[in-house]
């Protein structure tokens, strides 16, 4: 028997094509009806596209019956900022059974992709619904622009199941007052103008008394003593920069203080540890001997930088003064933990110490160490000491005149207290809520 | 001219710093931000000058064999000798544990130890400074001294064992008596920091300008 080996081939594909297609009319007849197929399409590929998202759960889902998620999302532009904070209140899910948490996502209004939405706040669920947005500075705020927010319940296995996205009805908004400093620019603006009155009765010629402070009245003696010695005289502005206050008084005592030694024909020693302070530095001790009539006797290697390290600075001090034996050392500016390390060092070499801070915590390590301390305030005002100009005694007096407002209200606060305590009343908290300024929000 | 342009560039600048401190509008913060943001880059060149006037300090001293030259090389050679092994590795300079090049070692072996060794002579200078100062030789020095043992003794355990009054008297001269010293000192100091501003602001404080001051 003849074998047609093209006739079996084609007989196959004549028997395969009928079942194909009771195949596809088998497909074609499910799909209006069962609809639940469908859906577990969707719904993978729906998982499979937040998947992509940063940041979020292990294992992510649209919303799920299985876990409640959270109501209504309420934004609000943050007042007294600058237009990049919003405070985002939403209501949490009415069953909170099996929820650990709530991611809130955020993204632009009107964007469309999945991948838009960053996760900006993780709120634990025995925490208030409410936070304010712009804090992390990989998210930020930028105002002028609408947001939309949804936000994700988390289960204790760390699934998300995402409620309905909310746009935000306004956008953020900087302001143009702060309206919790209005008592401190009240204040602000009270001391100034008892400043600028005394500066003006100071200009008129008015007499004022300065009470006598040691530690000034102490610089011409020990400029005169290093003079007789033979010695020179280390002065030490501080180990902060130039946007420090206290450098800054520094450098104008440094100006005063050089002129006399410039008068008395002394050498003087300036090492800084800031590059910023020893170029201003060089100026006014340069200013100084110009101005004390001996412009040659001027050294510049008088004043010079020496390191940025705090210790690498304080080993250099120690060893101009272990070496050179400076008859009379000035600490003056702000010091760290160096400054008993310094002042110990000289006062072990035998040197007359004239130190000044504002920094409270190393005052006690000078007191102890140093010959005269100036404490605080002094170390500002040994300018106008130094000085005798009548503006700068004004601006002493306009301080004074501040202090003994305050010391007023305190002694106020005090006899409300003890009104308190007598009559039971409440007129000191009434006080405290007037004068108290927030500090932190 | 040499005068007046600085003091109308830190006049407006002092103003608009003052007045933006109670603006938070966005601009407001852009500018303070700016000028946060230009203080480093200033600095960054005020070190050139630094590093210059420490190499000329001390390259005069060796020039002029002045008294103790010597120790001017071991400033000006690892002054320069330090940047000169960061720019062999200058991953080094990051840090990390997993680079170890010269200048890594030199830091670590070298300056490190010098610092912690700076540091820890503080302890005993601690020691040396209450020495003298709690030495009861008039009525407030011995207030001071009796002040200090209870504190000390309150802050340690056998203070605690010797009666529980001790901790607590500690804990009391601390909040109070020290506490309100130390804000009264703080209230003068914020009062003199406004007059200073003040017055290099409006022009009555000029030291600050050097030469062109006068």
């Amino acid at each position: 028997m003849r074998i047609n080996w093209i006739g079996i081939p084609a007989a196959l594909i004549f028997l395969m094509i009928p079942s194909l297609s009771v195949a596809q009319d088998s497909v074609e007849n499910l799909t209006p009806t069962d609809t639940s197929v469908s859906e577990m399409v969707t719904e993978d590929a729906a998982a499979e596209e937040i998947e992509a998202q940063p940041a979020a759960g292990e294992l992510l889902l649209e919303a799920d019956p299985g876990l409640d998620t959270s109501g209504m999302i309420t934004v609000q532009d943050k007042p007294n900022d600058a237009g990049d904070q919003l405070v985002v209140t939403f209501e949490p899910a009415v069953n909170p059974e099996g929820i650990q948490c709530y991611n809130v996502y955020r993204r632009i209004a009107g964007e469309e992709s999945e991948d838009a939405w960053n996760r900006v706040k993780v709120i634990p669920a025995d925490e208030p619904p409410e936070f304010i947005d712009g804090y992390d500075p990989e998210y930020p705020i930028k105002p002028g622009i609408f947001y939309e927010y949804r936000i994700a319940s988390v289960s204790l296995e760390n699934v998300e199941y995402f409620g309905s996205v909310y746009g935000a009805e306004i956008a953020a908004k900087g302001e143009l007052f702060h309206t919790n400093k209005v008592r401190l620019l009240i204040a602000g603006g009270l001391f100034i103008t008892l400043i600028f009155y005394y500066f003006w009765k100071a200009q008129r010629g008015t007499k004022m008394y300065l009470r006598p402070i040691a530690g000034i009245e102490a610089i011409d003696e020990a400029i005169g003593r290093a003079t007789e010695m033979g010695k020179p005289i280390l002065y030490v502005p501080g180990i902060s920069t130039i946007s420090d206050v206290a450098t800054i008084a520094s450098l104008t005592i440094l100006g005063r203080v050089a002129k006399r030694i410039a008068e008395y024909q002394t050498r003087i020693i300036v090492p800084n540890m800031d590059p910023i302070v020893y170029t201003v530095a060089e100026e006014a001790v340069k200013q100084a001997y110009l101005e004390a009539g001996r412009p040659d006797s001027y050294d510049p290697d008088s004043v010079f930088f020496l390191t940025q390290s705090q210790f690498a600075y304080v080993a250099g001090v120690n060893g101009i003064m272990m070496r050179d034996r400076p008859a009379t050392n000035f600490y003056l500016g702000m010091f760290y933990a160096e400054s008993l390390i310094l002042a110990e060092t000289g006062s072990l070499s035998g040197a007359i110490q004239i130190a000044g801070t504002d920094a409270v915590t190393q005052l006690p390590f000078f007191i102890t160490t140093c010959d005269y301390t100036l404490i605080g305030e002094e170390l500002y005002a040994a300018s106008a000491y130094l000085g005798h100009e009548p503006k700068q005694i004004g601006a002493v007096k306009g301080q004074d005149a501040c202090k003994a407002i305050v010391m007023s209200l305190i002694t106020l606060a005090l006899v409300l207290g003890i009104l308190d305590l007598v009559a039971n009343t409440h007129t000191l908290d009434w006080f405290r809520n007037l004068v108290t300024v927030s500090i932190v929000e | 001219m040499k005068r007046t342009v600085p003091l109308m560039i830190v006049m407006v600048g002092g103003i608009l710093m003052m007045v933006q401190y109670f603006i938070p509008h966005q601009y407001s913060q852009v500018i303070f931000n700016n000028y946060l943001e230009w203080a480093p880059i200033v600095g960054a060149f005020a070190l050139i000058l630094g590093v210059g006037s420490l190499t000329r300090l001390h390259s005069h001293k060796i020039r002029r064999k002045a008294q103790n030259w010597q120790y001017s090389w071991a400033v000006l050679i690892p002054l320069f000798g330090m940047p000169f092994f960061a720019l062999i590795v200058p991953q080094s300079l990051g840090g990390g544990s997993d680079v170890h090049g010269v200048h890594d070692f030199l830091f670590m072996h070298i300056q490190v130890p010098i610092q912690s060794t700076m540091f820890s002579l503080l302890a005993f200078y601690i020691a040396s400074a209450a020495f003298r100062a709690f030495r009861a030789k008039s009525a407030l020095a011995t207030i001071l001294l009796l002040a200090a043992v209870i504190v000390m003794l309150g802050q340690v355990p056998i203070g605690d064992v010797l009666g529980k009054w001790l901790p607590n008297t500690g804990l009391w001269i601390l909040r109070y008596p020290n506490l309100a010293a130390k804000r009264a000192i703080m209230l003068g100091v914020g009062f003199g920091m406004l007059a200073t501003n003040l017055k290099i602001i409006f022009g009555v404080e000029r030291n600050w300008l050097g030469g062109a001051g006068k």
